[in-house]
């Protein structure tokens, strides 16, 4: 069929299906590779992939906070320490690293295991969807809610977090001569 | 820009709706800036070599073209044509990617820095959070970069930078929160708005000092820039780079640091906005044009401050580095944090944007009262800091004298 320009209409174009197929590529792809790579680098890279994913999902969902925090906290902090932590721990180039080890009998009858919940869990729910328009500044009403009706968990997990902080500088420091 | 959307639909032409020329107008301006933000570096490296050459009594480039400005089109042949070289034991794929990332996310941050009234790429409400998750592929570039070339000073190089951004993430994060808590939003063009009564250089200017010095040591350039100690490390992450690889990872420094002047003119300095014009009220195309002109003015007053700072300071040691920044940048915007937080409070009503605050005991002095307080907040913050610094500077001074003088002279022997 030849094409014909005055049949087209942009807005038919499923852009919406195909950033979610191209993220969803993404996520699950990049998942796949963390656990099918023999170098835990490239594991770890593939992480990277995999969260950007997944924060492209909430762009989609309209949370746009959600998607930013995400990229915020699980590529720009927790990534980059993994990579840190592994340039440091490793052979530079250490490639063929088994995938599995010793405790693979263990670990595997409880991956099994969680799936087969997980899948139960989400065959059961019946997905409600609304069609309310989303609610204009998330950002706002979320920092009204942590603030307001739930203040004393937001306080209870920064204290968490502080305690978690403290301990581990103290596990790390260096004993010092008179200690 | 809602204009010329306007003017392209009433040019009737089949297919084009409002929603086609939104979007050939976002990929117009996007490719603009993709091409004309790594296109800077051959203006700023020209720039920077005059400054520097300036500060140090030379002339600096004065041979291809008028004033040297065809020295950069000349490096940029030169980079082009060099030959490309990886070594035989990297990691080709991550070797590969390294340089592209480092350029993109410097790229990506103009996304949401309003130029003029009206031209904004993207106005994120959390545009902060946004510029600080992106710097985050950059640092990612670094170590992917340094890890793959598979080359012990490289990778020296990579795990220095990362400590080093990672350290002035911290105060630069609490710097970009100060700023929203002012400002009471995280869009940039909300932030600039909230800066019609004073620009935050004046009312907030510890908190600029902060963001700048921490955004200068993001960057990696002088007096940060230990990632080109040659003495120490050759040439860091990217020694094993060469031709158009190491032109990129050179697009995406001074990129960044355009970025970063960008950040200090919208987030301190006003943005667009003129003293004493309001440049948004301005009909017809000048408002948005003499914007345009007012941010790019502030932006370059930045860039030669970087420069001139480059010409100048010594190069931090590493350990002095991250002792400036745990001990004393990130303890010092913690306490501003609080301070602006108690402060804006005091004068609730002046300075939030849309979240509903009942006013504060001191709204009746209203933006004028809110900067003084502001100011001197900072001051006293400011001064109390120094204060603390030298007397503990001067006590481990005295303690050391203390130490030598308490060396009991030995007695002269052999007579």
């Amino acid at each position: 069929m030849p094409f014909d320009p005055a049949m087209f209409d942009p807005s038919q174009i499923p852009l919406v299906e195909i950033v979610f197929w191209a993220m969803t590529v993404c996520t699950i792809g990049g998942a796949l590779g963390v656990v099918t790579s023999r170098n835990l680098f490239h594991s770890a890279l593939y992480l990277i992939l995999s969260f950007f994913g997944v924060s492209g999902y909430y762009v989609l969902l309209n949370a746009g906070f959600l998607a930013v925090v995400q990229l915020f906290v699980y590529v720009g902090a927790i990534a980059v320490l993994v990579l840190f932590a592994i340039m440091f721990s490793r052979r530079m180039m250490a490639a063929g690293q088994s995938q599995a080890n010793q405790q693979w009998w263990v670990a595997g009858p409880v991956v099994i295991v969680l799936f087969v919940m997980l899948l139960a869990v989400v065959g059961s729910i019946s997905w409600p969807v609304t069609e309310a328009e989303p609610s204009g500044d998330v950002v706002n009403q979320l920092g009204l809610a942590f603030l307001g009706s739930y203040l004393i968990p937001f306080e209870v997990v920064g204290v968490l977090l502080s305690v978690a902080l403290i301990g581990a500088i103290i596990l790390a420091r260096e004993k010092t001569a008179e200690e | 820009m809602q204009e010329i959307i306007d003017y392209i639909v009433s040019l009737n032409i089949p297919l084009i709706d409002e929603g086609v020329a939104r979007f050939i107008m976002h990929l117009v301006l996007a490719s603009i800036i993709a091409v004309v933000a790594p296109a800077m570096l051959i203006i700023l490296t020209w720039l920077e070599r005059k400054i520097i050459a300036r500060i140090q009594d030379r002339i600096g480039p004065n041979r291809a073209g008028p004033f040297g400005l065809l020295q950069g089109f000349a490096d940029m042949i030169k980079m082009f044509t060099k030959e490309d070289i990886t070594p035989a034991t990297a990691d080709r794929i991550v070797y590969n990617i390294a340089p592209g990332l480092s350029v993109i996310s410097a790229i990506m941050v103009f996304a949401v820095i309003p130029f003029a009234p009206g031209f904004v790429g993207a106005d994120l409400n959390v545009a902060l959070i946004y510029i600080v998750a992106i710097g985050g592929f950059g640092t990612l570039s670094i170590l992917m970069g340094g890890w793959a070339s598979n080359n012990k000073y490289a990778l020296l190089g990579a795990f220095r930078v990362v400590a080093m951004l990672l350290t002035y993430e911290i105060p630069m994060v609490v710097a970009l929160i100060i700023v929203t808590l002012a400002a009471g939003s995280m869009s940039m063009v909300d932030i600039i708005e909230a800066q019609s009564g004073m620009w935050y250089i004046v009312s907030l200017p510890v908190v600029f000092l902060i963001f700048f010095l921490s955004g200068i040591a993001e960057t990696g350039r002088s007096p940060f820039d230990l990632i080109e100690a040659e003495s120490e490390l050759i040439a860091g992450f990217h020694t094993e780079y060469s031709g158009i690889k190491f032109g990129m990872f050179m697009i995406g420094e001074y990129v960044h640091m355009f970025a970063l002047s960008f950040f200090c003119a919208v987030l301190f300095l006003g943005g667009w906005q003129i003293p004493f014009i309001d440049v948004a009220a301005i009909p017809g195309p000048f408002g948005p044009i003499l914007g345009l002109i007012s941010l790019i003015i502030k932006v370059f007053l930045v860039v030669f401050v970087l420069m001139w700072f480059r010409g100048t300071l010594p190069r931090f040691r590493i350990d002095h580095l991250l002792d400036f920044g745990w001990k004393f940048l990130v303890p010092l915007s913690l306490v501003l944090l609080i301070g602006v937080a108690v402060v804006v409070r005091l004068f609730a009503p002046g300075s939030s944007a849309g979240v509903p605050v009942e006013p504060g005991p001191l709204s009746a002095l209203g933006t004028p009262g809110e900067v003084v307080a502001l100011l001197v907040m900072n001051i006293l913050v400011a001064a109390a800091a120094v204060a603390l610094v030298s007397t503990a500077a001067r006590r481990s001074r005295s303690k050391g004298l203390r130490a030598v003088a308490s060396v009991e002279p030995v007695a002269a022997s052999g007579k």
